[in-house]
């Protein structure tokens, strides 16, 4: 059976569904060269497609909204938003852990598996990395927000001040000051460089002047010298070591945001774990958000095969095992440490006031994804988009049970009170979601999408044979 | 093998339509006593560093020292200001809280371990956004080109060319100041 009739045929036989040899990760047929010119051409040569622009000027309008929204809180102050005591963390927290969590699937594709060797990760890891800078910088919207004056958030950093005062080292929130910014530049830096050789293939194809003046600068003379592919290969090796650990920081320290303080429902020794393998789960279904019909309107079946999608729900699948066992040991540790705050919170939980959204996020995390289990469904490629569009669902309503229901009802219950996101707390969410999806587009019509040269390296032609000595 | 710039020598470059013609005929110049100035290839070639005669990077080693340098300028900053600087009572906890201080200790570390490294990657590839260097054709999509040096006299082109020949060659070209 050859490979091609895979997606158009109508039956496959269920053992054969996971053989390597029946979807590879990229289609048989390719050259160097075709790969170069299918990439290329969607940043050079081929028209914009008009769905492109549609969708831009939606994303783009959205994000409009949010920076409405920002003006709004700058020339009014953070009452707008619907924070108050006893629920004084609200959207701007479960957002940013929301979005952070995302932006995590990004650096295991691109820095996990290239250590552990998957060369499938190769036609994802790219928009991956675009995806996870995009989602960075959306989280970093709302911390700094948060403060009310953003422009004085660089007291954030401990520099010598003339109020000769230094920043407290000792909280949470500092190191995540620390975990984010660097997060934030290492990827950055990891996403430039995996560029650099990309940008010499467009500066050498493009036809129009701007075209390669611009890449060519972004190139930085780049030519492909076996000396530089050399320490490329060493740094590039390096920086995926440096961003594994990296990575599993950042989210243990958002979750030490939590942890750190007494609150019944935050204090648990569970977290850290919980959140790394909530934050690649919600990262995961973004990537099959976005690669799905990505691959479908840029006609790349070729490269983002049905087995990246497929291997991409196992990792969902089995993230999502572990989240649910912390759900298990949030409810356990209620119980079994007799202590009557955590287990009036986690009952508070159940069958309190937020009940809907504790039951709705364990529908959307625990049950719905155990439908990958079967080898059918996680070849249904609408199946796996609804899927990752529910488990998105979910990890939103994850961080709000954990931010809201341990907070608006906790040791004293004369302070008790209900938390609901204001107008401003929703078009703030909805516009950095704009705001990610716009940059998203000016990345798919500009940047190649996926990596042109990691792609070369992966042909069955590219693998050497050992010379006889 | 200096760094790659060649200045005032002529140069006698070979085109190949595959990465196992591009080894084998870089491991026979070599092999033939010719001076290989460098390879250009679309991609990383597995075994390309060993047939051209290429030593180890020693990148890891000063990724290795940025590190260091990061780790140790975290816990310098931390203690200092917090220990001697400003001593400040947050909840009795001691002023050297030590534990505390672990985590922004360790973004250092990787904060300065991985600029750093991209730094001296660009500087010894002497990459930046105003370069003006000779490409070669194709290179940058499916090409693999291996240079030769040829210095003086000594140089013989047929012998080079039978080389490129029996590996394959799609076309060999001359020139001089290789930029």
């Amino acid at each position: 059976m050859s490979t091609k009739d895979i997606e158009t045929q109508e039956y496959i036989p269920d053992h054969l569904l996971d053989e390597p040899t029946i979807t590879p990760v990229i289609r048989p047929g390719h050259t160097f060269g075709t790969v170069t010119d299918k990439i290329s051409a969607i940043a050079l040569t081929r028209k914009t497609p008009r769905g492109w622009y549609i969708g831009f000027a939606i994303a783009f309008a959205l994000a409009m909204m949010l920076f409405y929204s920002l003006a709004q809180l700058v020339l009014v102050g953070t009452g707008i938003w619907g924070l108050n005591v006893p629920v004084a963390w609200g959207f701007a927290i479960i957002n940013l852990v929301w979005w952070i969590g995302i932006g995590h699937a990004g650096t295991l594709i691109s820095a996990i598996l290239l250590l552990l060797r998957q060369n499938w990760r190769t036609s994802i890891n790219r928009f991956a990395e675009a995806m996870t800078l995009f989602a960075v910088a959306c989280a970093g919207i709302f911390p700094v927000f948060h403060t009310g004056r953003p422009w004085l958030a660089y007291w954030l950093f401990p520099y010598p001040n003339t109020m000769k005062m230094w920043p407290n080292f000792r909280s949470p929130l500092m190191w995540d000051v620390f975990a984010i910014s660097t997060y934030a530049s290492v990827s950055a830096l990891f996403w430039f460089i995996g560029l650099i050789p990309d940008f010499a293939t467009l500066r050498d194809r493009a036809r129009s002047r701007s075209g390669q003046v611009i890449y060519g600068m972004l190139a930085m003379g780049w030519r492909g010298s076996a000396r530089h592919w050399h320490r490329y290969e060493t740094a590039y090796l390096l920086l995926a070591g440096l961003a594994t650990p990296l990575v599993l920081s950042v989210h243990t320290v958002i979750s030490f945001d939590f942890t750190i303080g007494i609150t019944p429902g935050w204090h648990a020794t569970i977290f850290p774990p919980y959140f790394v393998a909530g934050a690649i789960y919600a990262g995961f279904a973004m990537v099959l958000i976005l690669a799905i019909p990505i691959r479908k309107f840029y006609g790349l079946e070729d490269f983002i095969t049905m087995r990246h999608l497929r291997n991409m729900a196992k990792i969902m699948l089995a993230t999502g095992l572990i989240v649910g066992y912390g759900y298990m040991m949030e409810a356990f540790f209620g119980w079994y440490s007799a202590n009557q705050y955590e287990g009036f919170m986690i009952r508070n939980r159940m069958t309190g006031p937020y009940a809907p959204f504790y039951w709705a996020l364990i529908f959307c995390n625990i049950i719905a994804p155990q439908i990958l289990w079967s080898r059918r469904m996680r070849n249904s490629v609408p199946v796996l988009f609804i899927t990752a569009l529910i488990v998105s669902v979910g990890m939103w309503l994850e961080r709000f049970v954990i931010v809201v229901t341990s907070l608006h009802r906790d040791y004293l219950p004369s302070s008790w009170g209900m938390y609901r996101g204001s107008f401003w707390d929703w078009s703030t969410f909805i516009g950095t979601i704009g705001l990610f999806v716009a940059l998203l587009f000016l990345f798919l019509r500009f940047l190649p999408m996926i990596s042109i040269f990691e792609m070369r390296t992966i042909l069955p032609q590219a693998e050497v044979k050992e010379a006889k000595e | 093998m200096g760094n790659g710039e060649l200045k005032n020598v002529r140069y006698t470059a070979a085109y190949f339509r595959r990465e196992e013609d591009l080894i084998a005929a870089a491991r026979e110049a070599r092999a033939a006593g010719f001076e290989i100035h460098d390879a250009f290839t679309p991609f990383p070639v597995h075994g390309l560093d060993e047939a051209v005669g290429l030593r180890p990077s020693r990148l890891t080693w000063i990724a290795l020292i940025a590190g260091a340098m990061g780790l140790g300028a975290g816990l310098a900053l931390q203690i200092w200001t917090s220990v001697y600087d400003w001593p400040l009572n947050v909840g009795g906890k001691p002023f050297n809280s030590f534990p505390l201080f672990i985590p922004v200790a360790f973004e250092l570390t990787v904060l300065f371990s991985g600029l750093i490294a991209i730094c001296v990657l660009l500087a010894r590839n002497r990459l930046w956004i105003f370069s003006k260097r000779l490409v070669f054709d194709r290179v940058t999509d499916d090409r693999f080109v291996l240079v030769l040096k040829a210095r003086d006299a000594s140089f013989d082109i047929n012998k080079a060319m039978v080389i490129f020949d029996r590996a394959g060659a799609l076309r060999v070209i001359e020139g001089d100041q290789f930029v």
